[in-house]
């Protein structure tokens, strides 16, 4: 279970949200919104702990993470902006690689299973940098398949892709919350999630309305 | 790390290296005349020098393009130690920058006609002291990653900090083309110079990396 108690996030001299307070369960998912700059991919980063916040606890089952730390970051899959992919690499090369650090023991198989469902196939071999942005944001995405992280923190995983991926993309994320798992997202696209139980956090009002 | 499997891939990236290395070197005879006893005696200095600017060439690209794909984010976020992936990110770079300028090192002893003996000196110096380089280049690169301009600042920064092991690197080989017999002082020093970096370089580097990323 993750819990956010008091978070108080800042860039610069600006105050982006004061006392963030929630909790997610096993088996939710968490809809950040808000307009630009009201500091969603700040708090998404806090989470996972790339930012460090001003003050407010970040809790993993009772624990701070910062202590936990590689015991937290084990649980954790993070998918920014960036798609985090080498271009010189192939797609297989890319996910052999952050599956070996993540730890996961994954085989070879698995790995062009999992392109393979994320609609690459014959673009195994391939550098990335001859990918198209919304292929390049498959394979990013493919690394899901291959984890066995808890929580999921995703930064807008829908830019760039098209219909049939956003489709899968949430069958995917249904298919992890039924298992247990935990996601937070955020987008600017309205899609329709069929997952299990949703929660709404709105960033950017006067006051937060908490959940 | 498989940061190899990559820099296979940019091959360009290692050789540019290598061949700035042999440039400076060369280009010390063409300026200053080829007489043998002037050569004979700037040798050492010359060699490490370039070896400290090859070097600082390669350690800007140490951490940055990891950064600016979103690569060493992931890294940070792996259950592995970050000062493992940096120490695995280091030895990457010397064995790609440093690991090269050693064998190289006869070629240098070829133009500025250093005896046998100062050869093999240089090349044992290079091969403790390079790592030196990349250790300490290391938390420069992860300071001033993300920052305008940060290769001058990077020199500004980690220049300094090289001299002492150019110092002691340069002087070994002076005083094995002399003729001195007992170099043990000098190895023991730099590869003092390398244990202290070895241990320190990586949590330094980590903790700068976490800033960095923020």
């Amino acid at each position: 279970m993750l819990e956010i108690t008091n978070l108080t996030c800042s860039r610069g001299d600006r105050q982006l949200f004061t006392g963030l307070n929630f909790s997610l369960k096993p088996g939710s998912l968490l809809y950040v919104e808000g307009r630009n700059g009201t500091g969603k991919s700040t708090l998404l980063r806090a989470i996972c702990g790339l930012f460090l916040a001003d003050s407010g606890d970040i809790l993993w089952d009772g624990k701070n993470t910062q202590s936990l730390a590689e015991d937290y970051t084990k649980e954790v899959v993070y998918l920014g902006h960036h798609n985090g992919i080498k271009d010189d690499l192939s797609g297989l090369e890319n996910l052999r690689i952050s599956t070996v650090l993540d730890g996961d023991d994954v085989t070879e198989e698995q790995i062009w299973n999992a392109l393979k469902k994320m609609g690459l196939k014959g673009f195994e071999d391939l550098p990335t940098k001859v990918l198209s942005q919304g292929q390049k944001r498959r394979v990013a995405l493919a690394r899901l398949l291959l984890n066995s992280s808890k929580l999921w923190i995703l930064d807008e995983p829908f830019t760039a892709l098209d219909v049939a991926a956003v489709d899968l993309l949430q069958s995917v994320i249904a298919d992890h919350i039924s298992k247990g798992g935990m996601v937070v997202l955020t987008t600017h696209q309205e899609v329709a999630l069929t997952a299990g139980q949703i929660q709404r956090l709105e960033l950017g009002k006067k006051k937060n309305k908490n959940v | 790390m498989r940061d190899l499997t990559l820099a296979m891939r940019r091959r360009t990236d290692v050789l540019t290296t290598l061949f700035f290395f042999i440039i400076v070197v060369s280009l010390f005879p063409l300026g200053a005349g080829t007489e043998k006893m002037i050569l004979m005696k700037i040798a050492p200095g010359v060699a490490w020098v370039a070896a400290l600017l090859a070097s600082m060439l390669a350690l800007e690209r140490l951490f940055a393009s990891d950064f600016a794909d979103g690569t060493l984010e992931q890294m940070l976020l792996t259950p592995q130690p970050i000062f493992i992936l940096v120490l695995g990110k280091v030895f990457a770079h010397w064995l790609l920058t440093g690991l090269p300028l050693v064998f190289i090192a006869p070629l240098v002893g070829l133009q500025y006609y250093l005896p046998d003996e100062a050869v093999s000196t240089m090349m044992l110096a290079l091969l403790i002291g390079t790592p030196i380089l990349s250790l300490v280049g290391a938390i420069g690169a992860a300071l001033t990653l993300g920052l305008r301009g940060g290769g001058i600042l990077l020199s500004l920064l980690i220049l300094p900090l090289y001299i002492p092991i150019m110092v002691y690197g340069a002087g070994v080989v002076s005083a094995s083309a002399t003729g001195t017999t007992d170099l043990q002082a000098y190895f023991s020093i730099l590869s003092g110079f390398l244990i202290l970096a070895l241990v320190l370089s990586p949590i330094a580097t980590a903790a700068a990396l976490r800033i960095s990323v923020e």
